[in-house]
Protein backbone atom coordinates (compact mmCIF):
# COMPACT_ATOMS: atom_id res chain seq x y z
CA UNK A 1 0.00 0.00 0.00
CA UNK A 2 2.90 2.30 0.52
CA UNK A 3 3.42 2.28 -3.20
CA UNK A 4 -0.01 3.61 -3.97
CA UNK A 5 0.81 7.28 -3.88
CA UNK A 6 4.02 7.31 -5.79
CA UNK A 7 2.63 9.26 -8.69
CA UNK A 8 4.40 12.51 -9.47
CA UNK A 9 3.63 15.46 -7.25
CA UNK A 10 1.24 17.90 -8.82
CA UNK A 11 -0.74 15.38 -10.75
CA UNK A 12 -3.26 15.31 -7.95
CA UNK A 13 -5.19 18.43 -8.89
CA UNK A 14 -6.12 17.44 -12.41
CA UNK A 15 -9.63 16.83 -13.64
CA UNK A 16 -9.70 13.69 -11.52
CA UNK A 17 -9.97 15.90 -8.46
CA UNK A 18 -7.54 16.73 -5.67
CA UNK A 19 -6.35 14.34 -3.00
CA UNK A 20 -7.57 15.21 0.44
CA UNK A 21 -6.00 14.29 3.73
CA UNK A 22 -8.75 12.95 5.96
CA UNK A 23 -6.57 11.94 8.93
CA UNK A 24 -3.19 13.40 9.78
CA UNK A 25 -0.63 11.92 12.14
CA UNK A 26 -2.10 13.61 15.22
CA UNK A 27 -5.61 12.45 14.39
CA UNK A 28 -4.36 8.91 13.77
CA UNK A 29 -2.53 8.85 17.12
CA UNK A 30 -5.59 10.17 18.92
CA UNK A 31 -7.81 7.55 17.26
CA UNK A 32 -5.42 4.76 18.25
CA UNK A 33 -5.39 5.94 21.89
CA UNK A 34 -9.18 5.93 21.96
CA UNK A 35 -9.39 2.51 20.31
CA UNK A 36 -6.87 1.09 22.78
CA UNK A 37 -9.09 2.31 25.65
CA UNK A 38 -12.13 0.76 23.98
CA UNK A 39 -10.34 -2.57 23.58
CA UNK A 40 -9.34 -2.59 27.24
CA UNK A 41 -12.86 -1.62 28.35
CA UNK A 42 -14.62 -4.16 26.20
CA UNK A 43 -12.49 -7.18 27.10
CA UNK A 44 -12.24 -8.41 30.66
CA UNK A 45 -9.79 -11.16 29.76
CA UNK A 46 -7.03 -8.77 28.75
CA UNK A 47 -4.38 -11.47 28.92
CA UNK A 48 -6.23 -13.39 26.17
CA UNK A 49 -5.93 -10.52 23.68
CA UNK A 50 -3.85 -11.00 20.56
CA UNK A 51 -3.44 -8.19 18.03
CA UNK A 52 -3.17 -9.47 14.46
CA UNK A 53 -2.29 -6.93 11.78
CA UNK A 54 -3.34 -7.21 8.16
CA UNK A 55 -0.35 -6.05 6.09
CA UNK A 56 0.80 -3.67 5.07
CA UNK A 57 -1.24 -0.84 6.54
CA UNK A 58 -2.35 -2.69 9.66
CA UNK A 59 1.18 -3.36 10.88
CA UNK A 60 2.20 0.09 12.21
CA UNK A 61 -1.31 0.57 13.61
CA UNK A 62 -1.23 -2.73 15.54
CA UNK A 63 2.20 -1.90 16.96
CA UNK A 64 0.95 1.49 18.13
CA UNK A 65 -2.17 -0.11 19.63
CA UNK A 66 0.02 -2.58 21.53
CA UNK A 67 2.09 0.30 22.89
CA UNK A 68 -1.07 2.17 23.89
CA UNK A 69 -2.56 -0.88 25.62
CA UNK A 70 0.72 -1.29 27.48
CA UNK A 71 0.48 2.31 28.64
CA UNK A 72 -3.08 1.83 29.85
CA UNK A 73 -2.86 -1.61 31.43
CA UNK A 74 0.81 -2.54 31.68
CA UNK A 75 0.17 -5.62 29.57
CA UNK A 76 2.35 -6.58 26.60
CA UNK A 77 0.01 -7.96 23.97
CA UNK A 78 1.41 -10.25 21.27
CA UNK A 79 1.31 -8.72 17.80
CA UNK A 80 1.01 -10.99 14.76
CA UNK A 81 0.97 -10.25 11.06
CA UNK A 82 -1.40 -12.17 8.82
CA UNK A 83 -1.30 -11.83 5.04
CA UNK A 84 -4.67 -12.53 3.45
CA UNK A 85 -3.54 -12.71 -0.18
CA UNK A 86 -3.74 -16.49 -0.53
CA UNK A 87 -7.30 -16.37 0.86
CA UNK A 88 -8.68 -13.62 -1.37
CA UNK A 89 -11.89 -14.34 -3.26
CA UNK A 90 -10.87 -12.39 -6.37
CA UNK A 91 -7.67 -14.24 -7.23
CA UNK A 92 -9.24 -16.10 -10.14
CA UNK A 93 -10.56 -12.82 -11.57
CA UNK A 94 -7.18 -11.14 -11.72
CA UNK A 95 -4.43 -11.65 -14.27
CA UNK A 96 -1.14 -10.94 -12.62
CA UNK A 97 -0.80 -12.51 -9.20
CA UNK A 98 -0.61 -10.00 -6.36
CA UNK A 99 2.62 -10.10 -4.37
CA UNK A 100 2.51 -12.00 -1.10
CA UNK A 101 3.25 -10.19 2.13
CA UNK A 102 4.88 -11.49 5.27
CA UNK A 103 2.90 -13.63 7.70
CA UNK A 104 4.30 -13.89 11.23
CA UNK A 105 2.13 -15.40 13.89
CA UNK A 106 4.31 -15.61 17.03
CA UNK A 107 1.60 -17.03 19.29
CA UNK A 108 -1.05 -19.70 18.89
CA UNK A 109 -4.55 -18.32 18.33
CA UNK A 110 -6.36 -21.08 20.21
CA UNK A 111 -8.61 -19.58 22.88
CA UNK A 112 -7.25 -16.08 22.26
CA UNK A 113 -9.38 -13.01 21.65
CA UNK A 114 -7.96 -12.03 18.30
CA UNK A 115 -8.23 -8.37 17.34
CA UNK A 116 -7.68 -7.97 13.60
CA UNK A 117 -6.18 -4.59 12.73
CA UNK A 118 -6.60 -3.12 9.25
CA UNK A 119 -6.07 0.39 7.95
CA UNK A 120 -9.14 0.73 5.75
CA UNK A 121 -12.34 -1.31 5.89
CA UNK A 122 -14.66 -1.16 2.94
CA UNK A 123 -16.27 -4.16 1.27
CA UNK A 124 -15.50 -6.53 4.14
CA UNK A 125 -13.81 -8.98 1.80
CA UNK A 126 -10.35 -8.57 3.31
CA UNK A 127 -11.76 -9.21 6.79
CA UNK A 128 -13.55 -12.30 5.47
CA UNK A 129 -10.25 -13.55 4.02
CA UNK A 130 -8.46 -12.75 7.28
CA UNK A 131 -10.99 -14.73 9.29
CA UNK A 132 -10.57 -17.74 7.03
CA UNK A 133 -6.80 -17.48 7.35
CA UNK A 134 -7.08 -17.13 11.11
CA UNK A 135 -9.10 -20.34 11.40
CA UNK A 136 -6.24 -22.20 9.74
CA UNK A 137 -4.09 -21.21 12.70
CA UNK A 138 -6.51 -22.50 15.30
CA UNK A 139 -9.74 -21.73 17.11
CA UNK A 140 -9.85 -18.26 18.61
CA UNK A 141 -12.23 -17.59 21.50
CA UNK A 142 -13.47 -14.49 19.68
CA UNK A 143 -12.51 -12.29 16.77
CA UNK A 144 -12.87 -8.50 16.82
CA UNK A 145 -11.93 -5.99 14.17
CA UNK A 146 -10.20 -2.60 14.24
CA UNK A 147 -10.24 -0.33 11.20
CA UNK A 148 -8.62 3.09 11.24
CA UNK A 149 -10.99 4.17 8.48
CA UNK A 150 -14.35 2.66 7.60
CA UNK A 151 -15.61 3.55 4.13
CA UNK A 152 -18.74 1.50 4.59
CA UNK A 153 -19.34 0.03 1.15
CA UNK A 154 -19.93 -3.37 2.73
CA UNK A 155 -20.56 -6.34 0.44
CA UNK A 156 -20.48 -8.99 3.17
CA UNK A 157 -22.10 -9.13 6.61
CA UNK A 158 -18.99 -7.96 8.45
CA UNK A 159 -19.05 -5.59 11.42
CA UNK A 160 -16.14 -3.42 12.46
CA UNK A 161 -15.90 -3.33 16.26
CA UNK A 162 -13.54 -0.38 16.62
CA UNK A 163 -13.55 2.41 14.03
CA UNK A 164 -11.07 5.28 13.96
CA UNK A 165 -13.19 7.37 11.64
CA UNK A 166 -16.09 6.78 9.29
CA UNK A 167 -15.31 8.40 5.97
CA UNK A 168 -17.95 8.53 3.27
CA UNK A 169 -16.33 8.02 -0.11
CA UNK A 170 -17.18 7.32 -3.70
CA UNK A 171 -16.63 3.71 -4.67
CA UNK A 172 -14.06 4.72 -7.25
CA UNK A 173 -12.02 6.74 -4.80
CA UNK A 174 -8.97 5.28 -3.09
CA UNK A 175 -8.25 5.59 0.60
CA UNK A 176 -4.62 5.04 1.46
CA UNK A 177 -2.55 5.08 4.61
CA UNK A 178 0.95 6.25 4.03
CA UNK A 179 3.96 7.49 5.90
CA UNK A 180 7.09 9.38 5.15
CA UNK A 181 8.54 9.00 1.65
CA UNK A 182 6.19 6.26 0.58
CA UNK A 183 6.93 4.07 3.63
CA UNK A 184 4.74 3.31 6.60
CA UNK A 185 7.05 5.16 8.99
CA UNK A 186 5.56 8.10 10.89
CA UNK A 187 4.28 10.68 10.37
CA UNK A 188 1.32 8.78 8.98
CA UNK A 189 -1.62 10.20 7.11
CA UNK A 190 -4.75 8.89 5.42
CA UNK A 191 -5.57 10.33 2.03
CA UNK A 192 -8.55 10.02 -0.24
CA UNK A 193 -7.54 9.92 -3.87
CA UNK A 194 -9.63 9.82 -6.96
CA UNK A 195 -8.73 6.79 -8.99
CA UNK A 196 -7.32 7.96 -12.30
CA UNK A 197 -7.23 4.60 -14.02
CA UNK A 198 -10.16 2.22 -14.03
CA UNK A 199 -9.47 -0.62 -11.66
CA UNK A 200 -6.33 1.00 -10.33
CA UNK A 201 -7.17 0.05 -6.78
CA UNK A 202 -6.97 -3.60 -7.69
CA UNK A 203 -3.56 -3.24 -9.22
CA UNK A 204 -1.99 -1.13 -6.53
CA UNK A 205 -3.25 -1.42 -3.07
CA UNK A 206 -5.71 -3.06 -0.83
CA UNK A 207 -7.06 -0.18 1.19
CA UNK A 208 -10.35 -1.01 -0.40
CA UNK A 209 -11.39 -4.15 1.37
CA UNK B 1 5.99 -10.18 -15.69
CA UNK B 2 6.52 -13.94 -15.68
CA UNK B 3 5.78 -15.76 -18.90
CA UNK B 4 3.14 -18.37 -19.39
CA UNK B 5 5.45 -21.36 -18.95
CA UNK B 6 8.55 -22.16 -16.92
CA UNK B 7 10.75 -24.08 -19.32
CA UNK B 8 14.21 -22.91 -18.33
CA UNK B 9 16.16 -20.40 -16.29
CA UNK B 10 17.77 -19.22 -19.53
CA UNK B 11 14.44 -17.59 -20.46
CA UNK B 12 14.08 -15.65 -17.18
CA UNK B 13 15.52 -12.28 -16.32
CA UNK B 14 16.82 -11.25 -12.95
CA UNK B 15 13.60 -9.52 -11.87
CA UNK B 16 11.52 -12.58 -12.71
CA UNK B 17 13.84 -14.86 -10.75
CA UNK B 18 13.74 -12.50 -7.79
CA UNK B 19 9.97 -12.34 -7.88
CA UNK B 20 9.73 -16.14 -7.80
CA UNK B 21 12.22 -16.32 -4.90
CA UNK B 22 10.41 -13.64 -2.92
CA UNK B 23 7.09 -15.41 -3.41
CA UNK B 24 8.71 -18.68 -2.31
CA UNK B 25 10.03 -17.03 0.85
CA UNK B 26 6.46 -16.08 1.76
CA UNK B 27 5.21 -19.59 0.90
CA UNK B 28 7.68 -21.11 3.37
CA UNK B 29 5.51 -19.88 6.22
CA UNK B 30 2.62 -22.11 5.08
CA UNK B 31 4.83 -25.15 5.58
CA UNK B 32 5.40 -24.20 9.22
CA UNK B 33 1.71 -24.16 10.10
CA UNK B 34 -0.17 -26.94 11.76
CA UNK B 35 -2.65 -26.87 8.88
CA UNK B 36 -0.31 -26.71 5.92
CA UNK B 37 -2.89 -25.73 3.36
CA UNK B 38 -4.21 -22.52 1.85
CA UNK B 39 -7.28 -22.36 -0.42
CA UNK B 40 -5.62 -20.47 -3.28
CA UNK B 41 -5.91 -23.12 -6.02
CA UNK B 42 -9.15 -24.72 -4.87
CA UNK B 43 -10.91 -26.33 -7.80
CA UNK B 44 -7.82 -26.19 -9.99
CA UNK B 45 -6.24 -29.28 -11.52
CA UNK B 46 -2.51 -29.82 -11.79
CA UNK B 47 -1.13 -32.72 -13.79
CA UNK B 48 2.24 -34.29 -13.09
CA UNK B 49 3.21 -35.72 -16.49
CA UNK B 50 6.37 -37.71 -15.88
CA UNK B 51 7.85 -39.73 -18.73
CA UNK B 52 10.94 -40.38 -16.64
CA UNK B 53 10.62 -41.66 -13.12
CA UNK B 54 11.42 -39.27 -10.31
CA UNK B 55 9.91 -39.84 -6.94
CA UNK B 56 11.46 -36.79 -5.34
CA UNK B 57 10.57 -34.08 -7.82
CA UNK B 58 7.13 -35.50 -8.51
CA UNK B 59 6.34 -35.74 -4.80
CA UNK B 60 7.59 -32.22 -4.23
CA UNK B 61 5.29 -30.83 -6.93
CA UNK B 62 2.45 -32.96 -5.60
CA UNK B 63 2.84 -31.63 -2.06
CA UNK B 64 3.19 -28.08 -3.39
CA UNK B 65 -0.04 -28.38 -5.38
CA UNK B 66 -1.91 -29.93 -2.47
CA UNK B 67 -0.76 -27.24 -0.05
CA UNK B 68 -2.40 -24.77 -2.41
CA UNK B 69 -5.58 -26.94 -2.41
CA UNK B 70 -5.27 -27.96 -6.06
CA UNK B 71 -6.23 -31.43 -7.24
CA UNK B 72 -3.02 -33.11 -8.34
CA UNK B 73 -3.15 -35.93 -10.86
CA UNK B 74 -0.06 -38.08 -11.42
CA UNK B 75 0.38 -39.32 -14.94
CA UNK B 76 3.53 -41.42 -15.16
CA UNK B 77 4.40 -43.02 -18.46
CA UNK B 78 7.08 -45.48 -19.33
CA UNK B 79 10.09 -43.71 -20.73
CA UNK B 80 9.34 -43.03 -24.34
CA UNK B 81 11.95 -43.13 -27.02
CA UNK B 82 12.42 -40.29 -29.47
CA UNK B 83 10.66 -42.27 -32.18
CA UNK B 84 7.54 -42.25 -30.04
CA UNK B 85 7.54 -38.48 -29.65
CA UNK B 86 4.42 -38.26 -31.77
CA UNK B 87 2.54 -40.15 -29.11
CA UNK B 88 3.81 -37.70 -26.49
CA UNK B 89 2.00 -34.90 -28.25
CA UNK B 90 -1.09 -37.08 -28.51
CA UNK B 91 -0.86 -37.60 -24.79
CA UNK B 92 -0.57 -33.85 -24.35
CA UNK B 93 -3.63 -33.18 -26.50
CA UNK B 94 -5.62 -35.74 -24.56
CA UNK B 95 -4.61 -34.02 -21.34
CA UNK B 96 -5.47 -30.64 -22.76
CA UNK B 97 -9.00 -31.80 -23.46
CA UNK B 98 -9.35 -32.39 -19.72
CA UNK B 99 -8.62 -28.69 -19.13
CA UNK B 100 -5.86 -28.81 -16.53
CA UNK B 101 -4.65 -25.54 -15.01
CA UNK B 102 -0.97 -26.49 -15.11
CA UNK B 103 1.03 -29.42 -16.43
CA UNK B 104 4.41 -30.41 -15.04
CA UNK B 105 6.55 -32.33 -17.50
CA UNK B 106 9.63 -34.45 -17.08
CA UNK B 107 11.18 -36.26 -20.02
CA UNK B 108 14.58 -37.71 -20.76
CA UNK B 109 14.71 -35.89 -24.08
CA UNK B 110 15.60 -32.21 -24.10
CA UNK B 111 12.92 -29.95 -25.57
CA UNK B 112 9.90 -32.16 -24.92
CA UNK B 113 8.35 -29.77 -22.35
CA UNK B 114 8.60 -26.98 -24.92
CA UNK B 115 6.88 -29.11 -27.56
CA UNK B 116 4.13 -29.97 -25.11
CA UNK B 117 3.80 -26.31 -24.11
CA UNK B 118 3.26 -25.44 -27.77
CA UNK B 119 0.26 -27.76 -27.83
CA UNK B 120 -1.30 -27.03 -24.43
CA UNK B 121 -3.47 -24.08 -23.47
CA UNK B 122 -2.33 -24.12 -19.86
CA UNK B 123 1.09 -23.29 -18.37
CA UNK B 124 3.75 -25.97 -18.61
CA UNK B 125 6.49 -26.36 -16.02
CA UNK B 126 9.65 -28.19 -16.98
CA UNK B 127 10.57 -30.66 -14.24
CA UNK B 128 13.71 -31.76 -16.07
CA UNK B 129 14.29 -32.50 -19.75
CA UNK B 130 17.33 -34.47 -20.82
CA UNK B 131 20.55 -32.53 -20.33
CA UNK B 132 18.74 -29.24 -21.00
CA UNK B 133 17.26 -27.64 -17.87
CA UNK B 134 15.66 -28.32 -14.51
CA UNK B 135 14.50 -24.83 -13.60
CA UNK B 136 12.72 -25.50 -10.31
CA UNK B 137 15.81 -27.29 -8.97
CA UNK B 138 17.96 -24.25 -9.71
CA UNK B 139 15.38 -21.92 -8.18
CA UNK B 140 15.20 -23.97 -4.99
CA UNK B 141 18.99 -23.99 -4.87
CA UNK B 142 19.00 -20.19 -5.21
CA UNK B 143 16.37 -19.99 -2.46
CA UNK B 144 18.48 -22.18 -0.19
CA UNK B 145 21.63 -20.12 -0.77
CA UNK B 146 19.68 -16.91 -0.22
CA UNK B 147 18.38 -18.30 3.06
CA UNK B 148 21.92 -19.18 4.16
CA UNK B 149 23.82 -16.15 2.86
CA UNK B 150 21.10 -13.46 2.55
CA UNK B 151 22.48 -12.66 -0.91
CA UNK B 152 23.59 -14.21 -4.17
CA UNK B 153 25.46 -11.22 -5.58
CA UNK B 154 29.21 -11.60 -5.26
CA UNK B 155 29.19 -15.19 -3.96
CA UNK B 156 31.51 -17.81 -5.41
CA UNK B 157 29.60 -20.96 -6.35
CA UNK B 158 31.32 -24.16 -7.41
CA UNK B 159 29.45 -26.91 -9.26
CA UNK B 160 31.29 -30.22 -9.15
CA UNK B 161 30.89 -33.37 -11.21
CA UNK B 162 29.19 -34.36 -14.43
CA UNK B 163 28.67 -30.93 -15.95
CA UNK B 164 28.32 -32.44 -19.43
CA UNK B 165 25.11 -34.37 -18.82
CA UNK B 166 23.61 -32.28 -16.03
CA UNK B 167 20.48 -30.19 -16.52
CA UNK B 168 20.81 -29.18 -12.87
CA UNK B 169 24.23 -27.71 -13.66
CA UNK B 170 22.93 -25.79 -16.69
CA UNK B 171 19.98 -24.31 -14.86
CA UNK B 172 22.11 -23.39 -11.87
CA UNK B 173 24.77 -21.80 -14.07
CA UNK B 174 22.13 -19.54 -15.63
CA UNK B 175 20.48 -18.80 -12.30
CA UNK B 176 23.53 -17.95 -10.25
CA UNK B 177 25.09 -15.91 -13.05
CA UNK B 178 21.90 -13.91 -13.55
CA UNK B 179 21.81 -13.07 -9.86
CA UNK B 180 25.42 -11.91 -9.87
CA UNK B 181 27.41 -14.83 -8.47
CA UNK B 182 30.74 -16.06 -9.77
CA UNK B 183 30.22 -19.60 -11.02
CA UNK B 184 32.95 -22.20 -11.31
CA UNK B 185 32.48 -25.67 -12.72
CA UNK B 186 34.82 -28.53 -11.92
CA UNK B 187 35.02 -32.15 -12.98
CA UNK B 188 36.94 -34.73 -14.95
CA UNK B 189 37.87 -33.32 -18.40
CA UNK B 190 35.65 -35.96 -20.00
CA UNK B 191 32.63 -34.52 -18.16
CA UNK B 192 33.31 -30.84 -18.82
CA UNK B 193 31.61 -29.71 -22.03
CA UNK B 194 34.06 -27.97 -24.38
CA UNK B 195 33.39 -24.26 -24.57
CA UNK B 196 31.48 -24.15 -21.27
CA UNK B 197 33.34 -20.90 -20.50
CA UNK B 198 31.25 -19.12 -23.13
CA UNK B 199 28.34 -19.28 -20.67
CA UNK B 200 30.36 -17.07 -18.33
CA UNK B 201 31.73 -19.67 -15.94
CA UNK B 202 35.28 -20.68 -15.10
CA UNK B 203 36.15 -24.32 -15.70
CA UNK B 204 38.54 -26.26 -13.46
CA UNK B 205 40.01 -29.72 -13.68
CA UNK B 206 41.35 -29.44 -10.14
CA UNK B 207 38.80 -29.57 -7.37
CA UNK B 208 41.19 -27.95 -4.92
CA UNK B 209 41.67 -24.92 -7.16
CA UNK B 210 37.95 -24.69 -7.86
CA UNK B 211 36.98 -24.84 -4.19
CA UNK B 212 39.50 -22.22 -3.12
CA UNK B 213 37.60 -19.44 -1.40
CA UNK B 214 34.15 -20.76 -2.37
CA UNK B 215 30.95 -19.81 -0.55
CA UNK B 216 28.86 -22.64 -2.01
CA UNK B 217 30.01 -26.07 -3.21
CA UNK B 218 27.40 -28.05 -5.09
CA UNK B 219 28.02 -31.69 -5.97
CA UNK B 220 26.07 -33.22 -8.84
CA UNK B 221 24.78 -36.76 -8.94
CA UNK B 222 26.91 -39.01 -11.11
CA UNK B 223 24.85 -41.55 -13.01
CA UNK B 224 26.15 -45.09 -12.73
CA UNK B 225 26.23 -45.49 -16.50
CA UNK B 226 28.79 -42.68 -16.71
CA UNK B 227 31.02 -44.54 -14.31
CA UNK B 228 30.93 -47.66 -16.48
CA UNK B 229 31.07 -45.81 -19.79
CA UNK B 230 34.71 -44.70 -20.00
CA UNK B 231 33.93 -41.17 -18.81
CA UNK B 232 35.53 -42.01 -15.49
CA UNK B 233 38.06 -44.77 -14.82
CA UNK B 234 36.40 -46.03 -11.63
CA UNK B 235 34.09 -45.11 -8.81
CA UNK B 236 36.99 -45.14 -6.42
CA UNK B 237 39.00 -42.73 -8.53
CA UNK B 238 36.02 -40.44 -9.03
CA UNK B 239 35.38 -40.39 -5.32
CA UNK B 240 39.03 -39.75 -4.49
CA UNK B 241 39.38 -36.87 -6.96
CA UNK B 242 35.88 -35.34 -7.02
CA UNK B 243 34.04 -36.59 -3.96
CA UNK B 244 33.48 -33.86 -1.37
CA UNK B 245 34.73 -34.45 2.14
CA UNK B 246 35.70 -32.31 5.10
CA UNK B 247 39.36 -32.31 4.13
CA UNK B 248 38.65 -30.86 0.69
CA UNK B 249 36.16 -28.37 2.10
CA UNK B 250 38.96 -26.81 4.16
CA UNK B 251 39.95 -24.88 1.04
CA UNK B 252 36.54 -23.26 0.82
CA UNK B 253 35.48 -20.34 2.99
CA UNK B 254 34.99 -21.22 6.61
CA UNK B 255 31.23 -20.74 6.37
CA UNK B 256 30.85 -22.43 2.99
CA UNK B 257 27.82 -24.68 2.48
CA UNK B 258 27.56 -28.00 0.66
CA UNK B 259 24.65 -28.77 -1.63
CA UNK B 260 23.45 -31.71 -3.68
CA UNK B 261 20.27 -32.04 -5.78
CA UNK B 262 19.81 -35.65 -4.63
CA UNK B 263 19.54 -38.51 -4.57
CA UNK B 264 23.06 -38.84 -3.20
CA UNK B 265 25.44 -41.65 -4.00
CA UNK B 266 26.82 -41.77 -0.51
CA UNK B 267 30.57 -42.01 -0.34
CA UNK B 268 30.88 -41.17 -4.05
CA UNK B 269 29.88 -37.54 -4.53
CA UNK B 270 29.83 -36.65 -0.85
CA UNK B 271 31.39 -38.38 2.14
CA UNK B 272 28.91 -39.79 4.66
CA UNK B 273 29.87 -37.52 7.50
CA UNK B 274 29.64 -34.47 5.27
CA UNK B 275 26.24 -35.28 3.80
CA UNK B 276 24.29 -35.56 7.00
CA UNK B 277 25.04 -32.35 8.84
CA UNK B 278 26.44 -28.89 8.51
CA UNK B 279 27.84 -27.54 6.33
CA UNK B 280 25.52 -29.71 4.22
CA UNK B 281 22.12 -28.09 3.53
CA UNK B 282 20.76 -30.95 1.45
CA UNK B 283 17.59 -31.41 3.48
CA UNK B 284 16.98 -27.66 3.46
CA UNK B 285 17.06 -27.89 -0.33
CA UNK B 286 14.32 -30.52 -0.21
CA UNK B 287 12.23 -28.46 2.20
CA UNK B 288 12.66 -25.32 0.11
CA UNK B 289 11.65 -27.26 -2.99
CA UNK B 290 8.05 -27.43 -1.81
CA UNK B 291 7.79 -23.69 -1.09
CA UNK B 292 9.51 -22.84 -4.35
CA UNK B 293 7.13 -25.01 -6.37
CA UNK B 294 4.15 -23.51 -4.55
CA UNK B 295 5.41 -20.10 -5.66
CA UNK B 296 5.80 -21.20 -9.27
CA UNK B 297 2.33 -22.76 -9.33
CA UNK B 298 0.81 -19.65 -7.74
CA UNK B 299 2.46 -17.25 -10.16
CA UNK B 300 1.89 -19.23 -13.35
CA UNK B 301 -1.73 -20.21 -12.73
CA UNK B 302 -2.59 -16.53 -12.27
CA UNK B 303 -1.65 -15.76 -15.81
CA UNK B 304 -3.61 -18.74 -17.09
CA UNK B 305 -6.79 -17.68 -15.38
CA UNK B 306 -6.51 -14.21 -16.87
CA UNK B 307 -6.62 -15.62 -20.38
CA UNK B 308 -9.47 -17.90 -19.36
CA UNK B 309 -11.47 -14.91 -18.17
CA UNK B 310 -10.79 -13.07 -21.39
CA UNK B 311 -11.83 -15.98 -23.56
CA UNK B 312 -15.20 -16.30 -21.83
CA UNK B 313 -16.09 -12.64 -22.25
Amino acid sequence: MQNVSQHPQGSSDTAAGPDRIVLDDTAIRRALVRIAHEIVERNEALDALYLVAIPNGGVPLARQLAANVHEISGLDLPVGVLDTTLYRDDLSLRGERPPLRVTEMPSAVDDRIVVLVDDVANTGRTIRAAMDALMDFGRPRAVQVVALVDRGHRELPIRIDYVGKNIPTQVRELVVLRGRDGTLDPPLEVRVQTSRVEGVHGAQGRGDG
Amino acid sequence: MIGRDLLGIEDLDRAEIERILETAQRMQEVGLREIKRVPTLRGRTIVNLFFESSTRTRTSFEIAGKRLSADVINFTAESSSLSKSESILDTARTLDAMAPDAVIVRHKVAGVPKRIADVLECPVINAGDGAHEHPTQALLDLLTVLEEKQRIDGLTVVIVGDILHSRVARSNIYGFLKLGAEVRVAGPPTLLPPGIETLGVKAYTSLREAIDGADVVMALRIQSERLSNAYVPSVREYSALWGLDRAKMRFAKEDAIVMHPGPINRGVEIAHDLADRRPSVILDQVRNGVALRMAVLYLLTGRASASAVESTR
